[in-house]
């Protein structure tokens, strides 16, 4: 590797280029993510001595995930289950019934421009408050139980699935619409045969991430007191019987990964 | 000449295929009527029937809304953002790991650390963070801190399922290239499958990001910090006109992340 005979000198090792090319961004950027860590930590308050009386909760916690009590709370138990389950298949069936109008009225191929409009607003404050916060209106509004979280489960599952739906709408093939119209077939008939057999599969397999959505959900809203197995965690949790706590969160977990297991044969099997 | 008979319409399925649908159908239905009435069993229908007198009700209560309130929330909104910035930074790290030894390609062994490592994505996953913070709290005492973790413990399932994937789906000659250099497994790892699964790592991270946004506004109410627990101290006090504005301000905030997320994302993809 000598110099001489005007020969380019060659770096022995390549290095690769950095992630951004541009030299001052790059420290620029670095530099704003260690003041905004800075500042973020600094608003962050431990109080250690707490911290360290949990640490025994914490680990009574662990203990009893390994031996979870799920018989002296077993009817407490076995309610909420019931109430998570059935609130999870018939919000997600109203659900997927209310959003096909929606997914319609928002589909930009479909729908008059004022429809689209509104439907699209709907969705979007569906989409962007998040579940407890309905749950708490709907059980402002409907009282306590698993009808307020039907509601809430429903409303969420509308914001989820119609603008999914709306999606799939406006990317199908327009050839087929275009046949139909021909034909001189009504809008019933257009939507029925030119768009229904190009999105179903898809519908479905959303419907069914959703159902697996709305189970997980619906151990949650219970804290709010929209019924389901939340609310039997949080009284567990509440009277500190984390071995109750951890047959329920068991449970959650097998339900979960059966539902998923399930929806992905589903969801296989229909592509 | 034998006369063919041919049906008169033509129908899409056999007579069987038909019976077993109509009575998949039946199932079903029974099945949902069944739910719905198990579940309503204990429901007042009174208070159900009630619920236009309540909405009117709580929307006069909500009108005018508190604007003043707003000074209050500056704080809160800080630490709501703080916990879903810092809880994504911490779910990404520990998700990093997580995600090599779950993808096939790169997995030390595929029968022992890749079920271990899809066991931890299935069980993040399947815990909300609400539960985790209601842990955490439980724990480490209310605060920013459990709000923190209970945001990274949930994203990690969903971050490093996402990464997973997108390590299974690199090409695979670039990977032989640079092995045919003699290169480590590291050196292959940091050169053939970083550069090629950056982008989507960025782009997951602030998907969940914007998620995780959404979900910190809610930790408050089990104690875990953030707008919550100012929702939670305004619904507790029956003070409707502030609990308008911090629908506003959490409407607001989510709308403003999701815009974020949507142009950082638009910029790299």
């Amino acid at each position: 590797m000598g110099g001489g005979d005007g020969l380019m000198e060659y770096p022995t090792q390549w290095r690769k280029p950095p992630l951004i090319a541009n030299a001052g961004l790059r420290y620029g950027v670095l530099l704003l993510v260690i003041i905004y860590t800075y500042l973020a930590m600094g608003s962050v308050e431990v109080n250690w001595s707490r911290v360290y009386e949990g640490l025994d909760r914490g680990w009574r916690f662990v203990q009893a995930f390994l031996q979870p009590d799920f018989t002296s709370r077993w009817s407490n138990i076995s309610q909420g289950l019931i109430e998570s389950l059935t609130m999870t298949l018939t919000s997600t069936v109203a659900g997927v019934v209310l959003s096909i109008p929606f997914a319609l009225g928002s589909a930009r191929n479909l729908a008059p421009r004022w429809i689209y409009l509104f439907c699209r607003s709907f969705i979007a404050i569906a989409r962007s408050f998040q579940e407890i916060i309905i749950a708490i209106l709907c059980v402002a509004l409907f009282g306590f139980g698993p009808f307020a979280g039907f509601v809430t489960l429903t409303f969420a599952t509308v914001g989820f699935l119609a603008k999914l739906f709306a999606e799939e709408i406006e990317a199908t093939d327009p050839a087929a619409l275009t046949a139909m119209r021909a034909t001189g077939a009504g809008w019933l008939q257009q939507i029925n045969y030119a768009i229904q057999p190009q999105v179903l599969p898809r519908i479905i397999g959303l419907s069914m991430y959703r159902l697996d959505i709305n189970f997980r959900e619906s151990a949650v809203i219970g804290i709010v007191g929209a019924g389901g197995i939340g609310a039997t965690l949080n009284t567990a949790m509440d009277r500190y019987e984390y071995d109750s706590a951890a047959a329920i969160l068991l449970i959650i977990i097998g339900l979960v990964m059966i539902a998923e297991f399930v929806s992905n044969v589903i969801r296989t099997r229909l592509q | 000449m034998k006369k063919e008979v041919f049906p008169a319409y033509w129908e899409k399925h056999s007579p069987q295929v038909r019976l077993c649908r109509w009575v998949a159908w039946l199932v079903f239905v029974a099945l949902c009527v069944f739910c719905w009435q198990e579940m309503n069993r204990d429901t007042l229908w009174y208070f159900v029937t009630d619920a236009p007198n309540q909405f009117r009700d709580i929307s006069g209560r909500m009108w005018p809304p508190r604007w003043s309130y707003l000074n209050e929330l500056w704080e809160p909104l800080w630490d709501t953002l703080n916990i879903a910035t810092l809880g994504t930074a911490l779910g990404v790290v520990i998700a990093l790991p997580v995600a090599f030894l779950a993808a096939r390609n790169t997995t030390p062994s595929r029968h022992f650390v890749r079920p271990i490592a899809l066991y931890i994505i299935a069980a993040s996953r399947s815990i909300n963070s609400l539960i985790w913070a209601l842990l955490l709290v439980a724990i480490l005492g209310p605060g920013l801190l459990a709000g923190i973790i209970a945001i990274a413990l949930r994203s990690i399932g969903f971050i490093a399922k996402l990464m997973y994937e997108a390590i299974e789906e690199v090409n695979t000659t670039q990977l032989s290239a640079i092995t045919a250099t003699g290169a480590s497994p590291l050196q292959v790892l940091d050169y053939g499958i970083v550069p090629q699964v950056l982008p989507s790592f960025i782009g997951t991270s602030i998907f969940r990001w914007d998620i995780n946004i959404r979900e910190s506004t809610i930790l408050g109410l089990v104690g875990a910090g953030g707008i919550g627990l100012k929702l939670e101290e305004s619904m507790s006090t029956l003070a409707w006109p502030q609990v308008a504005v911090i629908f506003v301000a959490i409407l607001t905030t989510v709308v403003f992340s999701e815009w974020i997320s949507a142009k950082v994302r638009h910029l790299l993809i």
